[in-house]
């Protein structure tokens, strides 16, 4: 009962801090910015350790954070190994191979007005399919290894960066292309220098979204039959053995690897379309 | 009228590739069978033929080519295929009577449909409430808003076994696991597409408001609200899409019972590639119609509020 009350003063006692400082007069800074968020999260976490172990909810149902991060650090080279196998080996290389095939259908399909008319119905149809339902058919086709998850991420990720990258090559004005005209550029002149820049924001947008399917993706075709090394195999398992523990660790892992994947892919759009108006401060 | 014969000539095109693509895929298993039937096949040996290229096996056993599209379990099965097997799980068990029958894709796809759409309700409901919350109050906003942006690059979905286990174990079963993985996929996006939507009304109409010393729930049911529709839309869209996955995967773990993905299960584990394909072309015809038909709300609804084009 103690550590219920005190979860119940933790929870106000952060949320009072947040008030005071989201409405006080430093609420603008950069610190109090980060600062904000970090406190309500470690709120969350506090509140959550004390409920667990106060209403002593058994370990099956919900396990308290300190538990998780027991498990965490009890199998560091069990997690790395599933990191390797479903992200390094399956998402990774099956982002790549499908962003630069969509890449450069996209490209394809706009040098030719009939492919694009033709393809970007079905293209706009296809991402927004429950395409992870092919995930049994290629994992039967590819076997149980890292081959089928890649391939199931590539054509997850496909669709989305094509309509993107098809949007966003079309983005440039008739002035603007005009302009490229009168100074007699060839299609690869004007492609490099004014399309493909004016192109990258939206390209980026598909390569962002892409970077959860593609975890999501390696994550569930290994809930279709998997090596015994993966994510998604360690989850499946251990939730049938009931360590929940174990299925929490590896979603930190999941989570981990899925921001950090988001956050470089952000950081190299940044680097690249400084120019952009949603990037200028 | 152009871009009608575009998109028919694309669609003709893959399913011809689709149709070529059999040979290849299916060759192998088709020159067993033919042999295992007395028929001769050049090479002879399932073990000759092992290491062999796949086009040259279709070029010398061009007779096998027929029987490539129309083999009971085939790796790749022919579109007419996937077709039959749809009008027999469907069409056909409607006309016999037996709509609602355990075989019948009306039945999974209902056993599906009704966990999205609940969790899509509650994700939706939950998902508009918070983003209002944090619409007017500067604390939420400053803590609760990083967090829902940084969910969304998070495989939520690695969630799903254990959500389904741990609430059968509380004795929670049926639709409602399923419909809670469903709520928790279309939430994000509702939540951030609403808060852009909320705050899309520019300082100047907020201004004319403030003129006319409207109070804030005004401000709200006749500004902010009315201004929030086409964001609404537009991530309803995407959290319908994102339900029917989650009510899909949710699925998976329960051991293939019902619903649509159970069929996919049930058909890889007994390698019935016929059924995979029927069910898969199933849930992306329900996933159209669902988003075809929140297409169409949102067109109506627009043009009544005046934002139609």
């Amino acid at each position: 009962m103690l550590m219920v009350g005190l979860a119940a003063l933790i929870w106000c006692g952060g949320w009072w801090l947040n008030a005071r400082l989201a409405n006080g007069p430093q609420a603008e800074t950069r610190l109090v910015q980060l600062l904000v968020p970090v406190i309500f999260g470690v709120t969350l976490l506090l509140v959550w350790q004390f409920l667990v172990k106060g209403l002593q909810v058994p370990l099956v149902i919900l396990p308290a954070p300190s538990d998780i991060a027991v498990a965490f650090a009890g199998n560091l080279s069990k997690l790395w190994e599933d990191f390797l196998q479903t992200f390094v080996k399956g998402a990774v290389s099956g982002y790549v191979i499908g962003c630069s095939a969509a890449f450069l259908m996209a490209i394809v399909m706009d040098r030719s007005d009939f492919l694009r008319r033709g393809l970007l119905p079905v293209g706009n149809f296809v991402a927004a399919l429950p395409i992870v339902g092919t995930a049994p058919i290629l994992v039967m086709w590819f076997g149980f290894d890292w081959h089928s998850k890649a391939a199931v991420v590539v054509v997850m990720v496909f669709f989305p960066v094509l309509v993107n990258t098809v949007a966003g090559l079309r983005e440039t004005s008739a002035m603007q292309r005009d302009l490229m005209q009168t100074y007699a550029a060839s299609y690869w002149q004007s492609f490099f220098k004014l399309r493909l820049p004016a192109a990258l924001p939206f390209v980026f947008n598909g390569l962002k979204i892409s970077t959860t399917l593609a975890l999501v993706g390696a994550i569930v075709a290994e809930f279709f039959g998997s090596p015994t090394v993966g994510m998604g195999f360690r989850i499946s398992t251990s939730v049938g053995k009931l360590s929940l523990d174990m299925v929490w660790a590896e979603i930190v892992v999941a989570a981990l690897a899925g921001s950090m994947f988001y956050g470089s892919v952000a950081m190299v759009e940044k680097s690249l379309t400084f120019w952009h108006p949603s990037q200028r401060r | 009228m152009k871009t009608l014969v575009a998109v028919l000539t694309v669609l003709a095109v893959i399913i011809a590739l689709w149709y070529a693509a059999c040979l290849p895929m299916n060759i192998k298993g088709v020159l067993t069978e033919a042999e295992r039937a007395g028929v001769t096949v050049v090479p002879a040996g399932a073990k000759e033929r092992r290491d062999m290229g796949v086009i040259g096996l279709v070029l010398d056993n061009s007779f096998a080519i027929p029987a490539t599209w129309a083999q009971k379990r085939p790796r790749l099965p022919a579109p007419h295929q996937v077709a039959v097997e749809l009008w027999k799980t469907t069409g056909a068990m409607v006309l016999k009577g037996k709509t609602m029958s355990k075989r019948s894709l009306f039945f999974h796809g209902w056993v599906t449909l009704s966990a999205t759409l609940l969790g899509f309700a509650i994700g939706t409901g939950l998902g508009i409430l918070l983003a209002v919350g944090i619409v007017h109050s500067r604390v939420m906003d400053m803590s609760v808003m990083p967090w829902a942006i940084v969910s969304q690059t998070i495989p939520i979905i690695a969630l799903a076994p254990m959500i389904i286990v741990v609430l059968y174990s509380i004795g929670v079963q049926g639709i409602l696991p399923k419909a809670i993985i469903s709520a928790y996929l279309s939430f994000f996006p509702v939540v951030v597409g609403m808060v852009k939507g909320l705050r899309s009304p520019d300082s100047m109409q907020l201004d004319l408001l403030r003129t006319y010393s409207a109070n804030l729930n005004q401000g709200f049911w006749k500004l902010r609200l009315p201004a929030s529709m086409p964001y609404l839309f537009t991530s309803l869209k995407i959290g319908i899409a994102a339900s029917l996955v989650g009510a899909i995967v949710g699925e998976l773990p329960t051991g293939a019972v019902a619903g649509l993905g159970a069929r996919l299960l049930g058909g890889s584990y007994y390698g019935q590639t016929v059924q995979i394909w029927s069910a898969l072309f199933a849930a992306a015809i329900l996933a159209a119609c669902l988003v075809a038909l929140l297409g169409v709300i949102e067109r109506v609804v627009l043009k009544r509020m005046g934002m139609g084009a």
